[in-house]
């Protein structure tokens, strides 16, 4: 069985603060990680290729420095990594994102592609939804279990709003896993070694044969036009005196609206 | 289109690099540099006092337009669950009728799966017509052929909008669709308008990491298309003797490589009571660990309230992932709202500053939190919350 995951590096959006002054976010000594999600993606390809066999290639869409994305990846025990990577690609949006990783993983070779559900920075969750339409095949989103897989079938659990869904489907087809299907394992201290010495070999657009007008900027049909500080709006109403005396103030105010 | 720095006008003063919200300008040798986080969002372009900042086009900028004109209408997608209609279709319907009212156009509901009464009950809550796919195959959500649907549809009809739920369905289909007609998609918006002069679309969401707003366009594609998610919309006017019409679609030629064998229905009482609750008392990172959250719970308990949490703690793992209200969580609108420890990050903040009351505990005074809230006390929550329930079991005694 062969395969492959998406991996995206982010900020650790939990770090990034913003800048109250000039409402830009402060980036500086924030660290990137691999998104939390897509380390449970590794986790499962792992976990099919302890069953079933095959190797696991682990890809990554971004700038040069997303290489410690892989690294870190290689660490865990995967077969082999690409980053894909190429100026032409700055500035696209999911659909171009998607173009791209279709193009580079169908250049690659593939029975089972694994995603994050979503990434922690944008928290789209398109970008595995439509690799899959890129490459005609089904895709489960939201998989919280993979109850049973062969070389033709897979059956896994998908998460719903008000429960879940029993679902089967042919392969080759791509699933997008949530945080309840696994515990992503830590590196090994020869996976740490490995990933030292790792030689990351990149892959251009020219090498995936990604279509100019459909990758970057020019191939992605949504522009930011502005971003902007959320606004309050609410009145605020003070509340003054010692620690105990604002409790008590709050409690009177509860009262009032009969809470208490 | 690029941006790019004329360097033999750059003083290298600086000014740009504070300018840019992605932290995609550096300054080396002297010199401001533009480094592969831009985004293109232009905020930099009149910052500069050198004017040595300017956009330029690219070869193949000025692609022929496809002709949007031809693309009418407002579409939501009415999510039906076992042949039962979803709240988040009503809200659909409210805000399409506002956006198609604006645009002075018709809205349409498109219903894949259920009755003529769900069909009927559409053209009440605001449709003026429903493209309906009544195969009971289709009670029983499955991505390709909904999307394989609604493609139909769209190059059929040409809507210029089409809003969706951000639900587990709604965001699992719906990017098939976007890719495949290549246009663009914008999740969890949060406010949706339309822009007086080019009537675009403007799709307005928390972007990186839920940190700051974003103003989303698709100029240059139809449809546009935008999830949102449950509650965030207010439902319509309902009419008993609306009128409109339902469009019969048959669903032939319809192919899938998946198959629902199985939908277990989780009673997960917790969810209904988040969303449903008068009071939540919600906790944070703040909390420290698991032992803040038995405090949360028993401040809830006093006053008859639910549990929630912010993602930070939920991540942490001190708390399951259903109590969680944000963005990725739930979105809540309860009467009060008592945030602990929890700073609130834009992503918190957008599933529940519509409550009526905000109370927020934090002892960072500085707390974006603070900015929403009605009453906001600056204090360790070890210290507050405990006080507050001595003195809320004092007044019940």
């Amino acid at each position: 069985m062969n395969c492959i995951v998406c991996v995206k590096q982010v900020p650790d959006t939990a770090e990034v603060r913003i800048n109250p002054e000039t409402n830009t976010l402060i980036r500086e000594g924030v660290p990137s990680i691999i998104n939390p999600y897509d380390l449970h993606a590794i986790e499962a390809a792992l976990q099919v290729r302890e069953k079933v066999g095959g190797k696991v290639t682990v890809i990554t869409m971004g700038p040069p420095q997303a290489e410690d994305a892989l690294r870190e990846a290689v660490s865990m025990g995967v077969d082999e990594v690409r980053l894909i990577s190429d100026r032409a690609f700055a500035g696209s949006d999911t659909w171009a994102t998607s173009y791209t990783l279709s193009k580079a993983v169908e250049k690659l070779g593939f029975d089972i592609i694994f995603c994050g559900k979503q990434a922690i920075d944008g928290d789209t969750a398109q970008v595995g939804p439509e690799i899959a339409e890129f490459l005609n095949i089904p895709h489960i989103a939201y998989v919280k279990k993979v109850e049973d897989i062969s070389a033709s079938s897979v059956k896994v659990h998908r998460l719903m709003d008000d429960g879940y869904d029993v679902v089967e489907s042919t392969v080759p087809v791509l699933l997008t896993v949530v945080k309840e299907i696994n515990t992503p394992r830590l590196p090994s201290l020869k996976g740490k070694m490995a990933a030292k010495k790792a030689v990351i070999t990149k892959m251009d657009a020219q090498a995936i044969g990604a279509e100019q007008e459909n990758v970057g900027l020019k191939g992605s049909p949504t522009q930011v036009k502005n971003i902007f500080a959320p606004q309050s709006k609410v009145n605020r109403k003070a509340l003054d005196g010692t620690l105990e005396q604002q409790v008590d103030a709050l409690i009177e105010e509860l009262r009032r609206m009969k809470c208490v | 289109m690029r941006i790019i720095i004329r360097t033999e006008k750059c003083s290298g003063c600086g000014e740009c690099v504070s300018s840019c919200p992605f932290s995609a300008i550096e300054i080396k040798d002297d010199k401001a540099y533009i480094n592969e986080y831009c985004n293109f969002c232009s905020a930099c372009l009149n910052v500069c006092p050198e004017g040595a900042i300017v956009e330029i086009a690219e070869q193949g900028d000025a692609k022929e337009a496809a002709d949007l004109s031809s693309y009418k209408g407002v579409w939501a997608f009415a999510e039906q669950r076992e042949g039962k209609l979803a709240p988040v279709a009503l809200e659909l319907l409210g805000e399409g009728r506002k956006l198609a009212d604006q645009l002075k156009t018709e809205l349409s509901a498109v219903l894949f799966g259920a009755g003529e009464h769900e069909a009927r009950e559409l053209i009440r809550w605001g449709a003026d017509n429903v493209y309906h796919v009544a195969d009971p195959a289709l009670n029983r959500f499955n991505d390709e052929p909904y999307s394989q649907l609604l493609i139909r549809l769209v190059r059929q009809y040409k809507p210029e909008i089409v809003l969706a739920g951000a639900t587990a369905i709604g965001r699992s289909f719906v990017p098939r669709v976007a890719g495949k007609l290549k246009t663009g998609l914008t999740a969890d918006c949060t406010a949706l308008e339309i822009d007086r002069d080019s009537g675009n679309l403007l799709q307005i969401r928390p972007a990186f990491g839920g940190n700051i707003m974003a103003t989303i366009l698709c100029p240059d594609y139809r449809p546009q298309i935008a999830t949102v998610r449950p509650r965030v919309m207010k439902k319509g006017l309902y009419d008993a003797d609306r009128n409109g019409k339902i469009l019969s679609v048959p669903a032939h030629g319809i192919t899938s490589g998946t198959k629902v064998l199985e939908v277990v229905q989780e009673s997960s009482e917790c969810m209904v009571n988040l969303q449903d609750a008068e009071i939540i008392v919600s906790g944070g990172r703040g909390l420290g660990d698991t032992k803040g959250f038995e405090l949360v719970r028993e401040l809830a308990e006093l006053l008859g309230g639910a549990v929630g949490a912010s993602r930070g703690a939920v991540d942490e793992g001190w708390i399951p992932y259903r109590h969680q209200v944000g963005q990725t969580g739930k979105t809540v609108c309860p009467k009060i709202y008592i945030a602990c420890g929890i700073s609130g990050a834009v992503q918190h903040l957008v599933g529940m500053q519509s409550s009526d009351i905000i109370i927020a505990i934090n002892k960072n005074a500085e707390a974006p939190i603070f900015n929403v809230a009605t009453y906001g006390i600056v204090g360790d929550v070890y210290e507050v919350l405990p006080m507050m329930i001595r003195k809320l079991k004092e007044a019940k005694a």
